[in-house]
């Protein structure tokens, strides 16, 4: 079993395309739930969103990259409303369920066979990316990176594209959190009736944290999509919100920098324990498992690693200590 | 001078000289029960107006009514003027009639401080656009910031300026949720028993708050259970029971009101417990 191999391999995914998705939908949900105390459990339909939305644009209407990104932002913004404006004058709890059902839908109506010409069915949908990938300004025949750190030209570019779309994100969320707008949304989390006796029209401010939070998660999906140069109805199922809300709980809810930790974290320890457990079977230490079943066990490992978590230290990992003393 | 605030005699749903709210008709069914069925109720400005009344009354629905917070079948009412009926509850507060809960609702993982500068009202920091934009608000902030920390230090709350909401005592957030409401500047603030709850030895700083709210010019609205600072303070009471208003009154007069000593407290309340058996037997 080779420590080195398993641990690049688990730096490696910290800083995969895949992890920038993450931390992005992440990032939505802690404007959602960390900060206004949205209990959305659709974030995986804002993510495919963003990644169809971009896809048929490109494809369908043959628009150029940007404004199909554009588009898929807009779409994100009418489904955000869609899911908003019955369910954000109503308790906290019709909100959850209005939304893992309004992901789910639009996962099956996105494999429907009747509307295949456009989405793809349950094939999803390819060669969309080919615009992307023109826009790279890095030489081919070059490998970037150092020892076993080493990229081709077009996976540094869409990492970097994706960090550098991260680090605006973050930033954003930092700067608005601090700003009266964000005060109003904490205290929206805290009491809604309180602060709608202090003048605040507590339903725009709902709609707007589920708008702006929806599209991080929909530029999450975009990034997912382009690396994987397809996008299918599958890959966006419940157990997708389920990964972002473990992410964000992980990191610490309303805070800025707890998304991106909890994503990083997460997935180091998700490829870690996979690279061990599988080594572990190679040199016979774990003759009884099967392969899919190493696949599994790091899964339960983190249900594991997430309850001592919730247990012993429910503010994540940046959350703010002081405001747990008054949760119990 | 209370028989300066009514035109003619004081009697249920009387005219005052100078009301500030007047509602019609407010009527709010829950199934069978009828919560709240006001005819006629007008609340004098720049006064300190008591509302009464056992439980179940109906004096927080009507709360709940006044400011939006709930819808009634029938009724309208208006505040200076202005038809409020329909006008959700965020708009009635910005019109300037800002409410208390009974609950209080200190938002608990907000510090002190951050709880009244919510109260601030004009803001433009709180739009989303402008938020991310500091120069546009930091000028508005610093102001709101002064006049917190004034309205802390006289509700003698500057001591916990950066702490939780939730650190303090039930005593200190009735205080913190009075002076949020200040933060607006309202014309009218609707006190939702204030006093529930709070320990005695503060009850007197609460009372002198609520006087010197008056001496501002603000007129005040409070529901209270305790007798004793109702007389004390207030210039006018309203008693309801089950949902109608039954009295009106300066509080000595209405004290003295047959209705109200059956309705509210009992007929036999200046009997002693013991003398009353005896009479059963």
């Amino acid at each position: 079993m080779d420590f080195g191999a398993i641990l690049t391999l688990a730096v490696k995914e910290l800083i995969s395309p895949i992890t920038v998705t993450y931390v992005l939908c992440a990032i939505g949900l802690s404007v959602h739930f960390g900060y206004t105390g949205l209990l959305n459990f659709g974030q995986a339909a804002f993510a495919a969103i963003g990644g169809y939305g971009m896809a048929i644009g490109i494809l369908t209407f043959g628009w150029p990259i940007w404004i199909s990104a554009i588009f898929a932002l807009f779409c994100s913004t009418i489904f955000a409303l869609i899911l908003g404006i019955p369910t954000l004058r109503l308790r906290a709890d019709y909100l959850a369920i209005v939304t893992i059902a309004a992901s789910e839908i639009f996962r099956y109506f996105m494999t429907t066979i009747g509307f295949a010409k456009v989405t793809g069915g349950s094939n999803g949908l390819s060669q969309f990316g080919g615009e992307f990938w023109k826009l790279n300004p890095l030489p081919a025949d070059v490998e970037y990176g150092f020892g076993p750190f080493t990229y081709r030209n077009d996976q540094i570019f869409i990492m970097l594209v994706g960090w550098v779309l991260v680090a605006i994100c973050a930033v954003l969320v930092w700067l608005l959190m601090r700003s009266p707008w964000g005060r109003v949304l904490r205290g929206i989390r805290e009491d809604e009736d309180a602060v709608r006796s202090l003048g605040k029209n507590v339903f725009v401010y709902k709609l707007q944290a589920l708008i702006f939070g929806g599209i991080f998660a929909s530029i999450g999906g975009m990034i997912f999509v382009l690396n994987l140069s397809n996008v299918q109805p599958q890959s966006w199922g419940t157990t997708f919100t389920f990964m972002i809300w473990t992410v964000l709980l992980l990191g610490g809810a309303a805070t800025v920098l707890g998304p991106v930790v909890g994503t990083l974290v997460f997935f180091f320890i998700l490829s870690l324990t996979q690279g061990i457990l599988g080594g572990l079977k190679d040199i016979g230490v774990l003759p009884f498992l099967s392969d899919p079943q190493i696949g599994q066990i790091r899964f339960i490992l983190i249900g594991l690693a997430l309850m001592l978590l919730v247990i012993f230290r429910p503010q994540g990992i940046f959350g703010n200590k002081r405001e747990l003393q008054f949760n119990a | 001078m209370p028989n300066q605030i009514a035109v003619g005699a004081a009697e249920p749903g009387c005219q005052k000289v100078d009301p500030i709210l007047v509602a019609d008709k407010v009527k709010r069914q829950f199934g069978g029960l009828v919560a709240v069925d006001v005819d006629h109720v007008e609340i004098p400005r720049g006064m300190i107006t008591a509302l009464i009344g056992p439980n179940g009354a109906g004096k927080t629905t009507f709360f709940n009514l006044l400011t939006g917070f709930d819808k009634p079948n029938t009724g309208s009412w208006s505040f200076e003027g202005k038809n409020l009926a329909g006008v959700s509850s965020y708009k009635v507060a910005r019109l300037g009639m800002i409410r208390t809960f009974q609950l209080t609702k200190a938002l608990s993982l907000l510090t002190v401080i951050e709880n009244m500068r919510l109260g601030a009202q004009k803001q433009p920091g709180e739009s989303m656009l402008t938020a991310l934009i500091r120069p546009l608000w930091t000028k508005r902030e610093a102001a709101i910031t002064v006049e917190a920390d004034e309205l802390l230090k006289r509700f003698k709350l500057d001591a916990k300026r950066e702490d939780y909401a939730a650190s303090l005592s039930g005593g200190q957030r009735k205080l913190l949720e009075m002076a949020r409401a200040l933060m607006g500047k309202p014309k009218l603030v609707m006190l939702d028993e204030p006093m529930a709850g709070v320990n005695p030895a503060l009850t007197q700083s609460l009372l002198d708050h609520i006087i010197e709210l008056k001496k501002n010019g603000t007129t005040v609205l409070f529901v209270e259970h305790d007798m004793h600072m109702v007389r004390h303070i207030s210039d006018w009471v309203i008693v309801m029971a089950e949902g109608k208003v039954v009295a009106e009154g300066p509080p000595a007069e209405v004290m003295k009101n047959p209705a109200v000593i059956d309705a509210y407290l009992g007929a036999h309340h200046d009997t002693d417990l013991g003398t009353m058996q005896k009479k059963g037997n």
